[in-house]
């Protein structure tokens, strides 16, 4: 063996060492935060948590009854008016729009979706904060809503996209119209990679604390409707985290265990559902 | 070139006075489609140049030639497939039953001049709802399942499926999968029937089964079909067009132009000395 194949062989061997060692690194960066989060949670969690308000300063006890509950209005208010914005307006892109269109629309997701996430917030306090004149659930979810869009629409469009074109032709070749072509065929045969960036969009800001801090607020009781300022788990986490109490800390704790624990079930509940339906098998 | 001469009776009672309603009773009889002086240009690129023929009823016509020769292009003129591709621009005419298809709704002709295309296509939807597709969106007053018997029936494909018309129409092979866009395509009762290479992703024991089907629908539709095997042209059609380069070389009858072509570009492409 002359040396110049010699060391074409170890140059592949230590670049392939290197690229498997980094993609150790990444996954095992993820499996250190969710078993440090399990460990300490889990210590941490009992029935009080999920069933009682929050202890006031000084007494330990208590639980995060209101900030789940706020959590969940938060998010379902957020997926009510970001999912259905971004979703109808990928598919004005992705369908009907002209390139120069696409382009600027597309550009303007990519900037709202890199903007700064307590800049939403801000925004979301100057477009429904001010003019109500105090903080509510409503706020919040507009601001989480607003971050939704962007992902929402940007992924969705690219899943439309996808679409194999003879589908396409398929329909419209047995007299369907544009809009029924796209409601029977495209939709349908789009909608797992849709469910998925949705849900992704869902994960990313169900652990949003910015922009909750000026709409959303907080709340040590309960929060009636959705006019008045409300906890949420990733606002708790961020208050009991720098606390002093060694008691709030293990809460932030389990907070932290809650909120992915929901994200986790509301994936596999979408899992379920998408795993039903037919798949277009890959070209 | 057949019109003049046979200026016959008129598939629709359209009567006579007016100049339009006059040029529409050219079509004879026998003739479900008639194509003049059609003219196609994809931006600036014109890719047919004059073509003008008439699809027989009940028949099978083929189009034949070499790549880019534009017989898929003229294919997808006949039910308006090309309004779907940006920049391509139409001349000319095709009549449908002695009625212009450029001037009908669009949704409406593509019920009656249907479509299979070279690869198969099957929504991602089971078997039996590939079928009631084309009936569901159309508001169909028929009882859906007994048409999609039918349909499969005709698609020559029933027995194969009919145990489970609730599976994913991707689990068919190749060939099942294009009878069953064959039978999609047939449930809305089309009166032309368009192939585009039809067989040309699939092996050779599904593209005998397809050729058979074919010969066999005759009946029921007129049929227009792109290939560049000339031997299938040979095998199922009774017409066959021989294009190049956008224009219309020769167009007869099938035994006719295999056996003795007049012109001596067709003979150089069936004798495989191009193409």
């Amino acid at each position: 063996m002359n040396a110049r194949l010699r060391w074409r062989k170890y140059l592949s061997n230590f670049m392939l060492t290197l690229t498997g060692g980094c993609a150790l690194v990444s996954v095992s960066v993820l499996f250190l935060i969710l078993g440090y989060l399990v460990y300490h949670g889990g210590t941490s969690i009992n029935w009080d948590f999920f069933t009682k308000l929050p202890a006031p300063t000084g007494e330990t006890g208590g639980g995060m009854a209101n900030a789940i509950v706020g959590s969940a209005k938060l998010l379902l208010l957020a997926t009510l008016f970001g999912v259905p914005v971004g979703f109808l307006g990928a598919i004005y892109l992705a369908e009907f729009s002209g390139h120069k269109v696409a382009f600027v629309v597309r550009y303007a997701a990519d900037l709202l979706n890199g903007a700064p996430s307590i800049v939403i917030g801000i925004f979301a306090y100057s477009l429904v904060v001010k003019p109500f004149g105090h903080f509510s659930t409503l706020a919040g979810g507009a601001a989480l809503g607003i971050m939704m869009i962007p992902i929402t629409l940007r992924s969705t469009e690219e899943f439309l996209l996808a679409v194999p074109r003879n589908l396409r032709e398929g329909a419209m070749a047995l007299g369907a119209s544009k809009w029924k072509t796209i409601a029977t065929v495209i939709v349908p045969a789009a909608y797992r990679g849709i469910l998925t960036a949705i849900l992704l969009a869902f994960a990313r800001v169900a652990g949003e604390t910015a922009p909750l801090l000026f709409t959303a607020l907080g709340n040590e009781f309960w929060s009636h409707g959705f006019s008045q300022p409300t906890a949420s788990l990733p606002v708790m986490i961020y208050h009991y985290a720098l606390s002093p109490y060694d008691d709030w800390h293990r809460q932030a704790w389990a907070a932290g265990l809650v909120l992915l624990a929901l994200i986790l079930i509301i994936n596999i509940l979408a899992r379920a559902i998408l795993a039903r339906g037919i798949a277009v098998p890959r070209a | 070139m057949h019109a003049s001469v046979r200026q016959a009776v008129s598939v629709n009672i359209t009567p006579p006075g007016t100049t339009a309603a006059s040029r529409e009773t050219a079509a004879p009889a026998d003739m479900r489609m008639t194509i003049s002086k059609v003219n196609f240009w994809y931006g600036s690129k014109q890719t047919l140049f004059d073509v003008s023929l008439g699809i027989a009823t009940n028949k099978v016509t083929a189009l034949i030639g070499p790549s880019g020769c534009g017989k898929s292009t003229l294919l997808r003129t006949l039910n308006r497939m090309h309004e779907t591709v940006r920049h391509a621009r139409l001349e000319g005419e095709i009549l449908l039953d002695g009625k212009n298809i450029l001037a009908q709704d669009v949704t409406l002709l593509r019920r009656r001049v249907g479509m299979v295309f070279q690869r198969p296509n099957p929504f991602p939807k089971s078997i039996f709802e590939n079928v009631a597709y084309g009936l569901r969106i159309n508001g169909s007053k028929t009882p859906i399942a007994e048409a999609v018997e039918k349909s499969l029936r005709h698609g020559a494909l029933w027995d194969e499926v009919k145990d489970h018309l609730h599976k994913s129409a991707y689990e068919l092979s190749g060939g099942q999968q294009q009878r069953l866009c064959i039978a999609r395509a047939l449930a809305v009762e089309p009166e032309v029937l368009l192939l585009d290479e039809p067989c040309s992703a699939l092996d050779p024991i599904s593209t005998a089964k397809i050729e058979e089907l074919l010969v066999q629908l005759k009946d029921l539709c007129t049929i227009v079909t792109v290939t560049h095997n000339m031997q299938q042209a040979a095998r199922i059609s009774d017409f066959t067009a021989f294009l190049l380069n956008g224009q219309l070389i020769e167009f007869s009858p099938t035994p006719h132009l295999f056996t003795t072509p007049s012109d001596p570009r067709t003979e150089a492409y069936i004798t495989g000395r191009f193409g």
